[in-house]
């Protein structure tokens, strides 16, 4: 078992999970204390010692199913009929090939009762049976689970099995519209389970045929951190937005932080409480802390086709920062720049500001092409009188150009007027001045440029954001 | 060791009337059987206090409790000297020599425990909980880094002050910022997030006395409805509960669109997610 547990373990790190020695011993050290037949004891188990953060489940999950899908479930002899496909390893196809005909109605109306009586055991074993006749699983093929889940519910057609579902479960002949919804979502729910049976059913043979490292290898997704915002899908885009929120505050607390220094009301507490060290004497007068300091941070955002998903990403970032800061404005641009602040404010649902800004805001000048050069002075002559030694600019966008001037001295003029300016690039660094990208152009002017293609990179920008306090570098 | 099994935290977690899942149940009994904290995360209103509380009602402890806020410090968390009491004690005593008031001041009775320290000086053991722990700055954390890893309190004054009785513990965070890994580190993870239909339905019927099974039923799924709809602030377990109460005390019998409409402030807060909820469910009445 221990050797298992070090796989899975292994398993983890590989997919990017961070898991310390202190909780792998934690880990060994839990299952001691249980029954190792209970699978979701043993899950359960494994999950609070080793998973700290909410991203990593899935990645928990996935490697665990490959890990321990065949500790319990097929061992169990839970009745005669099934008893005789018991070993695993053993897809069903020579049972399939003696029997011709296969009764595809009789196993649909199986589960159809299994998932209207909620009867876990019966779905097991109905899934069980699809996954026998229907996937046609062919042993050292070397397919993915999800080439064998497809063929499984494209035969089991369900749709008809949803349609039919939702009859059985009707309780009265006519439904309101808003009781039919209501069906439907439950419906929908029951579903998945099924689906959820028969790829477990699918990954424990794959397993029981390939072994648990090379199923684990194939099976691997990239936790949501290390996607790549430009390619990201939209449900990883949904799994990202939940995470940023921590970031934003500690982007917060990172532009907030200042040098040390000693300024704030004396605090007569603690100096008369320190004095006792002293015999009653305020040797060592304290002092209240200072107030903090309010950053002010202006965001420019390039939202031209290029940097469709990864604006929308920044778009989100601003978004969630706007709870943070009371002084952030933030601009949008494609060939010129318009002001999108009042669009994200706190309290307004991001979908509809999306909307707001492809529609109202004003910033395509000539043709929709990105325009950095024209954007950046557009920037500086309109709003450029506003900026404070307190400022920071973070500008969002991958400085392709379309060939056009970069015409960075504005950058220049910019960083002089600001605190820092900061610069976030979605592409990967090798790429920077290649093509049209004109960043070195305008990265001299900037206090500081670095490659943000993922979560990960977001979350070490802040990490290490060091800000020259209160004044701005001269240009290296 | 209070349990035998994880089955038997969830039967007296249930008796309760906190009804967990099989998650919880092998978290707290985990907790218990290994001495370490446990930090709960997970959306706000999904019971995460209550488990804390739920806990210390089936084994009989009392509850200490600190609520964590920023600008929180170790005079508040962990301990305190009694500086007027010292002061008196040193002007009361002119006569005596420096060296037997210095030794005196610095003594345990000078000291007022604060809920960290008191968790583990208590005589009875009890359950510690932290609340909203994401709240304090990072390096206030590290204040509690020694009480969760060793159940003891270093005050350079005094020495080492060891734990008398083994707190349970249990840490909650609404997720508004990364805890750090040494905190993280030192804890088991629970994650809790909305109950499905089925457990929702169970808790209403537990906390509603009253409540039509059929009812029940429906509640819990409007309330699964509405959180699959992108809201800034989706409706928490106590928010469905409250809204079962409402509809219990208007004798509504069966929900249908206009009682949702009419009674939808009391799952939703924000006027933006009311709107939104409103339309969409209105909208499919049309369709």
């Amino acid at each position: 078992m221990i050797s298992v547990i070090t796989g899975f373990i292994n398993e983890l790190r590989e997919a990017g999970v961070p898991v310390s020695m202190v909780e792998a011993i934690d880990g060994m050290k839990a299952v001691e204390t249980i029954d190792l037949g209970e699978k979701i004891a043993l899950r359960e188990t494994l999950r609070a010692t080793l998973i700290k953060n909410l991203r990593h489940e899935r990645a928990f999950d996935t490697a665990f199913d490959v890990y321990f899908s065949n500790v319990p479930a097929p061992l169990e002899p839970d009745d005669p009929e099934n008893a005789e496909d018991l070993p695993p390893s053993m897809p069903g196809r020579g049972q399939g090939g003696e029997e011709t005909e296969f009764d595809l109605d009789g196993l649909l109306e199986a589960l159809l009762d299994a998932l209207a009586g909620l009867d876990g055991e019966s779905l097991r074993r109905g899934a069980r049976q699809a996954v026998d006749q229907l996937a046609g699983m062919e042993p050292g093929r070397p397919v993915g689970g999800t080439y064998y889940l497809y063929r499984t519910l494209r035969r089991l057609d369900l749709a008809q099995l949803e349609a039919d579902l939702i009859e059985a479960l009707m309780s009265a002949e006519d439904l309101s519209e808003f009781e039919r919804r209501l069906l439907e979502e439950d419906v929908e729910a029951r579903l998945e389970m099924l689906r959820e049976e028969i790829e477990e059913e699918i990954r424990r043979r794959l397993v029981a045929d390939r072994g648990r490292e090379a199923v684990a290898r194939t099976s691997r997704r990239p936790l949501v951190e290390d996607v790549d915002l430009m390619h990201a899908t939209s449900s990883e885009l949904a799994d990202m937005e939940a995470a940023i929120g921590p970031l934003t505050r500690k982007l917060a607390s990172r532009l907030a932080r200042r040098r040390k220094k000693r300024s704030g009301r004396l605090d007569f507490r603690r100096t008369v409480r320190r004095s006792l060290a002293t015999g009653g004497v305020p040797v060592d007068p304290q002092f209240r802390h200072p107030r903090p300091h309010r950053p002010e941070v202006w965001l420019l955002c390039d939202i031209s086709g290029s940097m469709a998903t990864f604006s929308r990403f920044t778009l989100q970032f601003t978004h969630a920062m706007s709870t943070q800061f009371s002084r952030l404005r933030s601009f949008a641009f494609v060939d010129t720049v318009d002001e999108v602040t009042d669009f994200l404010g706190p309290g307004i649902d991001f979908g509809s500001a999306v909307n707001r800004i492809t529609k109202e805001a004003e910033v395509v000048w000539l043709d929709g092409h990105s325009d950095y050069g024209n954007s950046l002075e557009t920037f500086y002559s309109r709003y450029g009188g506003q900026l404070t030694s307190s400022t920071t600019v973070l500008i969002s966008g991958d400085a392709r150009n379309n060939y056009r001037p970069p015409r960075d001295a504005v950058l220049g003029d910019i960083a002089k007027a600001s605190r820092a300016v900061l610069w976030l690039n979605p592409e990967p660094h090798s790429y920077w001045d290649t093509g049209d990208s004109a960043m070195s152009h305008y990265a001299k002017h900037c206090t500081s440029v670095h490659e943000v293609r993922t979560l990960r990179q977001l979350e070490d920008f802040i990490e290490n954001l060091t800000l020259p306090s209160g004044k701005t570098l001269q240009n290296v | 060791m209070e349990f035998d099994s994880p089955q038997a935290v969830m039967d007296a977690l249930t008796a309760a009337d906190y009804l967990p899942d099989e998650r919880i149940a092998q978290v707290v009994f985990l907790a218990d059987r290994l001495d370490k904290p446990v930090l709960v995360e997970g959306p706000a209103g999904v019971g995460k206090t209550e488990l804390a509380k739920a806990v210390a009602a089936i084994t009989g402890r009392s509850l200490i409790r600190l609520q964590c806020y920023e600008g929180l410090d170790d005079a508040k968390a962990l301990y305190e000297w009694n500086y007027k009491k010292q002061l008196l004690r040193i002007q009361s005593d002119v006569d005596h020599d420096w060296d037997s008031i210095s030794h005196d001041i610095f003594s345990e009775e000078f000291l007022l425990t604060r809920p960290l320290l008191e968790a583990i000086r208590s005589p009875e053991p009890v359950v510690l909980l932290i609340d909203e722990v994401d709240r304090v700055e990072v390096e206030t954390e590290a204040l509690l880094l020694e009480i969760l890893s060793d159940f003891q309190v270093s005050i350079p004054e005094l020495g080492t002050m060891h734990a008398i009785t083994q707190p349970m513990v249990f840490l909650t965070s609404n997720n508004t910022r990364e805890l750090s890994e040494a905190l993280k580190r030192r804890c088991l993870f629970l994650h809790i997030d909305y109950p499905d239909a089925k457990r929702e339905k169970e808790i209403l019927s537990a906390r509603v006395p009253g409540l039509s099974d059929h009812l029940a039923n429906q509640v819990a799924k409007v309330a699964r409805s509405i959180r699959g709809l992108d809201l800034k602030k989706a409706p928490s377990v106590s928010e469905t509960i409250d809204w079962a109460r409402t509809l219990l005390a208007l004798s509504v019998e069966d929900v249908d669109e206009v009682v949702l409409g009419d009674t939808l402030h009391v799952l939703l807060k924000y006027q933006t997610d009311i709107e939104k909820t409103a339309k969409e469910f209105t909208s499919s009445a049309q369709a």
